[in-house]
């Protein structure tokens, strides 16, 4: 530890630690735009410069690292200015729209230009008028709303190794723009929206599908269903200023109602089916020598890093459609038929954490005879913005239960939403259908908390398995690799493509802080011990499902409705 | 450029790490003319850089292009003295007269175009470069001739 002082008080800091990380320690708030937690400090906004006694001009404190005695000021008038003069300047070329920007409220930038008292236009910039991208089915690119902090780009390579984004050009010509400048679309980008979450301004947000949602609700000739992901129900209260954990399940249920949605499912429901379909296909992979380990097929994002960087292991995926899509097919090839309308005039709709998930409902074998099982993803973001325009308030509705006979789940359909809940919910349906028996301590510590790769070996019964969780596609980058590097003892991973699961994916409350996902990660935890049906093989509608219609896991007509297959990508990478 | 001239140039520079890459990119540009897509991703399997890095990094500076070059290839000076001497006004009608900006290459390849910011011939200015042979003193009128020159060696190989 070593001293130095800051504005006249003595505090300490970590050796190597940085004057700003020091800084934040004590509660003194420097302003920061391109700083984020976790990623390599690069220096470019600026707007964190402090006096250092002795240097010659204002020091960027997140990357300038303390040292003994040093003396900072952090709010002299020449810092002060300098502040304001930056977001001055980055507001010399801005489009000013925020009024119809879909960040407003939520933006840094308008944050940075209240609070250091940017009160008119001092420089009047050309503007760049670069087009909009929207190539991409989950997100959308104005580059002219860029400020060039570069979080994007470092989310994109260093969290999730895919490095999709890079900045092109050179001076004021730079931007932000996939290799070759194209589309995010033919990209290597994997739709995981991870750099909306991290973005600044307006310059990356959601394709939006509201309008379509809210058209389809207000046309009499269509039937609109939704489903709703296991983690929407923890973050959901969050876009209505509720401080992140609190679940509101049964007052979202509600609110669907209100909206004039026809049913509310569970997306949790077939994530039971999904880990009563992904345990059998493990159990045969394992009884017939097939490609092991196994990998989960739950996160699109992930499917796709596997298709674009990976097609070697293609055949370690899971066959099984992830819960969204399982529950799509069966809203169409079931429920639709049973209910005597015609698929084409079902419209179906999921609400989702994820960004990805829009990419995947629009791949072309998820519409069958080009009905698509899903026609809308909204994000939970979407979901905020359709209950506020059907001025409806959340917290102040009546909790409601959803409709039979896809919302009945098990609480390990439920912990689907966090990293290592599909392995937590697997072991224990696998447990009972090796043994015979239930296990014991349903509670599988290893397999919790935020930790990117996290591992387990297990005896159950006879077999000794040996399973990964892993989160965030950097960390699936490095299991991948030890695997061709030869690794053997693996049989089952689990990869969730964001950083501790859904509870923190792309599709998220904006303006989240990283405590946000654990209270989230409780919250679910909490409905598991609350609740008293915890394993998915109890879930009776399953097991009417299976005896109704699908007859056994892995028979034809599960191989029809909830299994696909997976393609290579031929993308610049 | 074949596969085997770029294979040839990675295998020059087998076991190189990322300080590499600007050096390689001049090679494959050398060979090949310009960076085609297929260059720049097998380059980055090489070096294991992702695609979007190398094309970062590769229009950082003006000497790399990813378009191959036109059979006539216009390099436009664009530097101080040729500026003096009116080179704007023979930018502005060489883009007209080619439908090309700067960069482009025409959809025929037969042209493309390109600015550069000195050649070293500023007395005799403006200067442009057709294929390696230098023009002094162009006006539009002169740049429109020269180009009527390619298109009628063109028609003239065409009728042979």
């Amino acid at each position: 530890m070593i001293q130095f002082e800051a504005d006249g008080k003595t505090i300490e800091a970590r050796d190597g630690e940085t004057i700003l990380g020091a800084l934040r320690r004590e509660g003194v708030n420097v302003p920061t735009l391109c700083h984020m937690e976790g990623l390599s400090p690069t220096g470019a906004c600026r707007l964190c410069v402090v006096e250092v006694e002795g240097a010659p001009g204002l020091v960027p404190s997140c990357s300038f690292p303390a040292s003994a005695g040093m003396k900072v000021k952090t709010r002299t008038p020449r810092v002060l200015e300098a502040r304001k003069t930056i977001v001055e300047l980055l507001l010399s070329n801005h489009p000013d729209d925020c009024l119809y920007c879909a960040r407003s409220g939520k933006c840094d930038l308008q944050t940075l230009a209240r609070d250091l008292g940017v009160r008119q236009r001092t420089y009047r910039g050309a503007r760049n008028d670069r087009p909009l991208d929207i190539s991409s089915p989950s997100i959308t690119r104005d580059p002219d709303k860029c400020v060039l902090c570069g979080r994007c780009v470092r989310v994109c390579e260093e969290i999730q190794g895919v490095a999709a984004i890079d900045f092109i050009g050179r001076g004021s010509k730079t931007t932000v723009a996939t290799a070759f400048d194209r589309g995010l679309n033919v990209s290597s980008c994997v739709n995981c929206g991870q750099c909306i979450l991290v973005c600044p301004t307006g310059a990356l947000t959601e394709h939006s599908n509201v309008e379509a949602v809210v058209a389809a609700l207000a046309d009499p000739s269509k039937t609109v269903v939704v489903q709703h992901a296991p983690s929407v129900s923890v973050q959901l209260a969050e876009e209505f200023g509720i401080k992140a954990g609190l679940d509101v399940d049964g007052k979202m249920v509600a609110a669907f109602r209100r909206m004039g949605f026809a049913r509310v499912f569970d997306t949790s429901f077939t994530a039971d089916l999904t880990i009563m379909e992904e345990a059998s296909e493990l159990a045969h992979r394992v009884a017939t020598g097939g490609v092991l380990p196994m990998m989960t097929s739950c996160s699109p994002g992930w499917i796709k890093f596997v298709e674009t960087f990976y097609p070697d292991f293609m055949p370690n995926l899971s066959s099984c459609k992830s819960p969204q899509q399982m529950m799509g097919a069966i809203i169409k090839g079931f429920w639709a038929p049973n209910q005597k309308l015609d698929p084409a005039n079902v419209i179906s709709v999921s609400i989702m954490p994820c960004t990805a998930k829009k990419f995947e409902a629009e791949r072309p074998e998820m519409a069958p005879n080009h009905v698509p099982d899903v026609d809308y993803v909204l994000t939970t973001r979407e979901l905020g913005e359709l209950i506020r325009r059907f001025g409806l308030d959340l917290m102040a509705l009546e909790s409601e239960t959803a409709d039979t006979p896809f919302g009945e789940r098990t609480t390990a359909g439920k912990i689907f939403g966090a990293s290592g809940g599909v392995m937590e919910a697997a072991v224990r349906t696998a447990h009972f259908l090796l043994t015979g028996k239930e296990l014991e301590n349903l509670e599988i510590r290893p397999l919790r908390g935020a930790k990117g790769i996290k591992e387990l070996r297990a005896k159950i019964g006879d077999l000794e398995v040996g399973a990964a969780v892993v989160s965030g596609l950097g960390n699936a980058r490095q299991l991948l690799e030890q695997l061709k590097a030869g690794r053997k003892d693996l049989h089952f991973i689990e990869v969730m493509t964001c950083p501790g699961g859904c509870i923190n994916g792309g599709g998220q409350p904006l303006g989240a802080d990283p405590e946000a996902a654990k209270a989230r990660m409780q919250a679910l935890y909490k409905i598991d011990r609350s609740e008293a049906v915890r394993v998915s093989h109890k879930n009776t509608e399953v097991k009417r499902l299976y005896d109704d219609f699908l007859g056994r896991p892995l028979g034809e007509k599960s191989h029809k409705l909830l299994h696909t297959h997976y393609a290579k990508r031929e993308t610049v990478i | 450029m074949s596969t085997m001239d770029l294979e040839a140039i990675l295998k020059k520079h087998a076991g190189a790490k990322r300080d590499a890459l600007i050096p390689i990119l001049q090679e494959v540009q050398e060979a090949q003319g310009y960076l085609s897509r297929e260059a720049v991703t097998r380059i980055g399997r090489h070096l294991n850089l992702p695609a979007s890095k190398i094309f970062g990094v590769a229009t950082f500076y003006n000497q790399f292009r990813f378009t191959p070059k036109g059979k006539y290839h216009v390099m436009l000076c664009r530097g101080t003295a040729c500026h003096v001497k009116g080179s704007q006004k023979l930018l502005d009608s060489a883009v007209k007269l080619l439908k090309l900006k700067p960069g482009e290459t025409s959809r025929d390849k037969l042209f493309s175009l390109e600015i550069v910011a000195c050649m070293g011939a500023c007395g005799l200015g403006p200067v442009v470069n057709l294929n390696g042979e230098f023009h002094a003193a162009v006006s539009s009128r002169k740049f429109a001739k020269i180009v009527e020159d390619c298109r009628q060696k063109e028609l003239e190989h065409a009728q042979n």
